[in-house]
């Protein structure tokens, strides 16, 4: 029990000292997975309001699929990764695998059916709700998606925050594809792995204190944003 | 409006709409010229709401034809509109709702301003311009969604029960609304369970039943002697079908 009070101690001193170790696997993590983020929503918030709002033969299926593939297993696509960037893969030439690029790709495929899946959940059901206006208005389908995802905007917000979530606290991708390099790819969730299996409990304890309270403090964001949103939108429930 | 040949009559023949087996417009031959205000009267379930749509084009008849004198499409904007039972506001300012589809039809931006101020002074909601429209009570987005529909200047507009579940001071705005609407030229086709409501904006009444008209007649003719037995029956509130 002692041990374990210790490296919280020291584990709170590492934090609070600032210390450029520690700080520099947390930028690192984070510029990984705002990448990853960044990119997935880039693709899936279109892809999802397509999926809403489109018919096209197939689409059922691609949706099933979508969701499906939310539950993919982080090693499964690390692995995956890994074999197309290796140097016998068909982009290994690129010259990408063990670099927080390929740890950007890897996450990216990881996030982009959670975000595109929501992204359809919530655009299908407000598209019932719009359909019958905006064809009545004259909005051709493209135009009807762009003013249903921006009147879903706020909705959007927390799921590209699940997005975020999803890839800050994976290990098994970007244990695979990075390789865990100190100072290269070493990022929060490989870090706590690796120090946890090592024994040196205060910097695995002090990454697992910044990586939650890292996640509060986003989550908390966007619940104050989305508040301030519905007060001045009018909200959706009526 | 314009050179263009007029949107109006619009001729339905025989136009049939089926979903799952279920007729629900069950052969419908009408014609609605331009000037009368036309009332549609009608039991739950008398495919009211399934004709108006069928006439707006957000359903497709199963069979039969539903024929515009003119092009529905002029410069880019549908010379049609409707108003829904319940309203359906964009989460954004009340003067942005009805900015909207002036935007779609390809309005320059200042005019859009302007022409959609002018829509919400004629329904009396200027005052709530910069409003989000989502918080405006039931009868103000009614009257939104009025001067949205409007504010393209259709030559012919669809109302489907605008006036269910409001107050009566909420009824009687949206009434007047209405009423402005017709002043300016636009053909009204209204949907109401209301026969008070038929009397006051209606000039004539198409009476539904089963999908098929039953009756047609002026509003007061029809209301102090309607020749169908549906229609009387409907209108002692006697309704053996409900």
């Amino acid at each position: 029990m002692n041990d374990i009070w210790a490296a919280v101690d020291a584990a709170a001193r590492l934090v609070a000292g600032g210390d450029r170790h520690l700080f520099g696997i947390v930028l690192l993590s984070l510029k990984v997975s705002l990448s990853a983020v960044a990119i997935a929503s880039l693709i899936g918030l279109p892809l999802g309001g397509a999926l809403a709002v489109a018919r096209f033969p197939g689409r059922r299926t691609l949706t099933v699929i979508t969701n499906a593939l939310m539950g993919l297993p982080p090693v499964v696509v690390g692995l995956g990764v890994y074999l197309l960037l290796s140097r016998a893969g068909p982009l290994g030439e690129l010259g990408l695998l063990f670099t927080p690029e390929a740890m950007v790709v890897a996450q990216s495929i990881l996030v982009l059916p959670i975000v595109t899946a929501l992204t359809r959940q919530i655009a299908a059901d407000a598209w019932t709700e719009y359909h019958d206006l905006l064809r009545s208005l004259g909005a051709g389908p493209l135009r009807a998606a762009a003013t249903l995802l921006w009147d879903i905007r706020d909705s959007l917000l927390t799921v590209v925050l699940a997005g975020f979530g999803r890839a800050a606290a994976e290990v098994g991708a970007v244990m695979i594809v990075g390789g865990n390099i100190d100072g290269v790819t070493r990022v929060m969730t490989t870090a706590i792995a690796l120090e946890t299996s090592k024994g040196d409990l205060p910097l695995a304890l002090g990454l697992g204190m910044i990586l939650i309270g890292l996640v509060l403090v986003v989550n908390a964001a966007a619940y104050v944003l989305r508040e301030a949103a519905s007060r001045r939108h009018g909200s959706s429930a009526r | 409006m314009s050179d263009a040949q007029p949107l109006l009559p619009l001729r339905l023949l025989d136009v049939r709409y089926e979903v799952g087996g279920r007729r629900i417009v069950d052969g419908i031959t009408l014609e609605l010229e331009h000037g009368p205000r036309t009332v549609v009267l009608g039991p739950n379930g008398s495919g009211k709401s399934v004709l108006m749509r069928l006439c707006h084009g957000l359903l497709r008849p199963t069979s039969g034809e539903l024929r515009f004198n003119g092009p529905q499409w002029l410069d880019g904007r549908r010379r049609h509109a409707m108003v829904f039972q319940r309203p359906v506001m964009l989460r954004r300012s009340a003067l942005a709702n009805v900015a909207y589809p002036l935007a779609l039809a390809g309005v320059k931006r200042i005019e859009q301003r302007r022409i959609a101020c002018e829509a919400l002074e004629r329904v009396g909601l200027l005052p709530f311009a910069s409003q989000p429209a989502r918080v405006l009570s039931g009868g103000e987005q009614q009257r939104l969604a009025i001067a949205r529909a409007w504010a393209l200047r259709p030559d012919l507009l669809f109302l489907d029960e605008p006036t269910a579940n409001l107050d009566p001071s909420a009824t009687q705005a949206i009434e007047a609304a209405i009423q402005t609407v017709h002043e300016a030229g636009t053909k009204i086709v209204l949907i109401t369970h209301n026969l008070g409501q038929a009397h006051r904006l209606g000039d004539e009444v198409v009476f539904l039943s089963c999908g098929r008209v039953a009756e047609r007649a002026p509003v007061e003719r029809f209301l102090r002697s309607p020749a169908s037995p549906e229609a009387a029956a409907f209108i002692r509130g006697e309704m053996p079908w409900t």
